[in-house]
């Protein structure tokens, strides 16, 4: 459940990187941690985020996570689908349950994050 | 810390059911098995099945038992005959609760109290610190399991394995009879809002009766429920969780729960501060917030009144069954039913309205 060809980051987000805008979401094994997700939290399109910054919250029936952006960048678009439909998170994390698409500031920022291979092995260390 | 902290009897099925498991209270607990909607809906349409051994289980027994009991809570445990179950708040000498407890009549003078486990130490030291050396007290939460069997079909899943008529036993009592070839205290409680029993029974038994009632419920559709789904149960239902709407500083006439307060026995500890408050009146009170925007309220939020701070959120969280985001929350005593308020969630101030509790009533049209 770890898709090949995007990149992770250790707070369990994903991103998609396609010319100078990457579509970020949260991955399959965070999504499992999280449980069913009832509402959420997305930022203004425009506004501006660091890398390892918050940019919205998730929240499940039992509490509310933060979700960080992987790379430094302005959001250019969120997924207007989620706010009536926040199960999709958990149903198509790296498809229709996309949360943000942001333009990168510097693409030099992706060398940072984790190619699937060492995603899986982050996830396998956590001991699931 | 990690070796300190206690397993039920049931641990090792509860990872092997793949539960994922939490310290709460000091103990090692499932808070879900596959997903907290799910086991929320199974108790609220068909049966679920708890483990809550983690509950605190003191007797009080002996010629000073009812004094004493009497003393501790502010229910009236004198109209009680053997066989009943009594909810009350057990109150310090301000009223504020030190902890909400049931209590089961064993004997004219042989008592159970069952008590949350996150005070159950200090309701011991509590207990005894009141006892004028008339009453044996024993905590006997370690030779006590206790399994929850919930929702509209426990009558059917319970019924074959029963030693006794469980149709028979009604709201509140309990009886000493056998469940799947065991021993146990059976009673006709629960904190879901729906019909149900708990099943008190010797650990070494637990396992057992745990596989056989799995194993009967199989056909009314029965999940093992994590205290994930608990907490949302006892929510709708708005049945108080210590430590949210109840505290040392919170009084029961405050948390709306007068019933179980009986200013006119003789005496019981916080009887003063109780009669002096519902002589002058309450600051505060327990009230249901429904949501009118997105967003869900948690423990802590401020409730906004005419843009000032005047209350707090206890609990609140989206409910599955009636699909929208409720809380509790201390309120001032002026704020009515239908009133207009807002929550302020991180910092953005949300519209919410307020409404009866409970949420959600077991054959209610909410």
């Amino acid at each position: 459940m770890v898709p090949e060809g995007l990149l992770y980051s250790e707070d369990h987000e994903w991103i998609k990187v396609g010319g100078k805008t990457g579509r970020v979401g949260i991955t399959h094994h965070a999504q499992e941690a999280l449980g069913s997700v009832v509402f959420v939290e997305l930022p203004e399109v425009g506004s501006r985020v660091a890398a390892g910054e918050a940019l919205g919250v998730l929240e499940s029936v039992k509490a509310a996570s933060d979700y960080y952006s992987p790379v430094s960048g302005a959001v250019v678009a969120v997924n207007e689908e989620l706010p009536d439909s926040p199960n999709l998170i958990n149903e198509e994390p790296y498809d229709r349950g996309w949360l943000v698409e942001l333009e990168l500031d510097d693409p030099a920022q992706l060398d940072k994050l984790l190619t699937a291979e060492k995603y899986i092995e982050l996830i396998s260390a956590d001991g699931k | 810390m990690e070796e300190n902290i206690k397993k039920t009897p049931l641990y090792q099925l509860h990872l092997a059911a793949g539960a994922k498991m939490i310290d709460f209270g000091g103990w090692l607990m499932p808070v879900q098995y596959r997903d907290i909607l799910e086991e929320h809906r199974c108790v609220r349409e068909r049966v679920g099945l708890f483990d809550v051994s983690h509950m605190g289980e003191i007797t009080v027994s002996g010629p000073g038992a009812q004094r004493l009991v009497q003393q501790l809570i502010t229910n009236d445990i004198a109209p009680m005959d053997d066989g009943r179950v009594l909810y009350s708040p057990m109150c310090n000498n301000a009223g504020g609760v030190v902890d909400d407890i049931l209590v089961y009549r064993l004997l004219a003078d042989s008592y159970m109290l069952v008590v949350n486990a996150a005070n159950a130490a200090k309701d011991l030291a509590w207990v005894r610190e009141h006892n004028r050396g008339d009453a044996d007290i024993t905590d006997v939460s370690g030779e006590t399991a206790l399994l929850a069997l919930q929702g509209p079909r426990a009558l059917d899943v319970l019924r074959p394995l029963a030693g006794f008529d469980p149709e028979a036993l009604k709201y509140y009592r309990f009886l000493n009879g056998e469940v799947a070839g065991k021993r146990c205290l059976v009673s006709r409680t629960g904190y879901t809002g729906e019909d149900g029993f708990e099943l008190y029974i010797d650990p070494d038994h637990a396992a057992r009766v745990w596989q056989a009632i799995m194993e009967e419920g199989g056909i009314h559709g029965i999940m093992p429920v994590g205290l994930g789904a608990r907490d949302t149960l006892r929510f709708e239902a708005a049945l108080p969780l210590y430590g949210h709407e109840l505290d040392e500083d919170i009084t029961p006439l405050e948390a709306g729960l007068g019933r179980f307060v009986r200013l006119r026995k003789d005496f019981f500890n916080g009887i003063q501060a109780l009669r002096d408050q519902s002589r002058q009146g309450l600051s505060r009170r327990l009230a249901g917030l429904s949501m009118e925007e997105r967003g869900i309220p948690r423990a802590g939020y401020p409730v906004i009144i005419e843009g000032r701070r005047q209350g707090r959120v206890t609990s609140g969280t989206h409910c599955p069954t009636l699909g929208g985001s409720f809380a509790m929350a201390y309120v001032p005593p002026e704020v009515r039913e239908g009133d207009g308020v807002e929550i302020s969630i991180r910092g953005k101030n949300c519209k919410a309205r307020v409404v009866s509790l409970p949420f959600f009533k077991k054959g209610g049209n909410k």
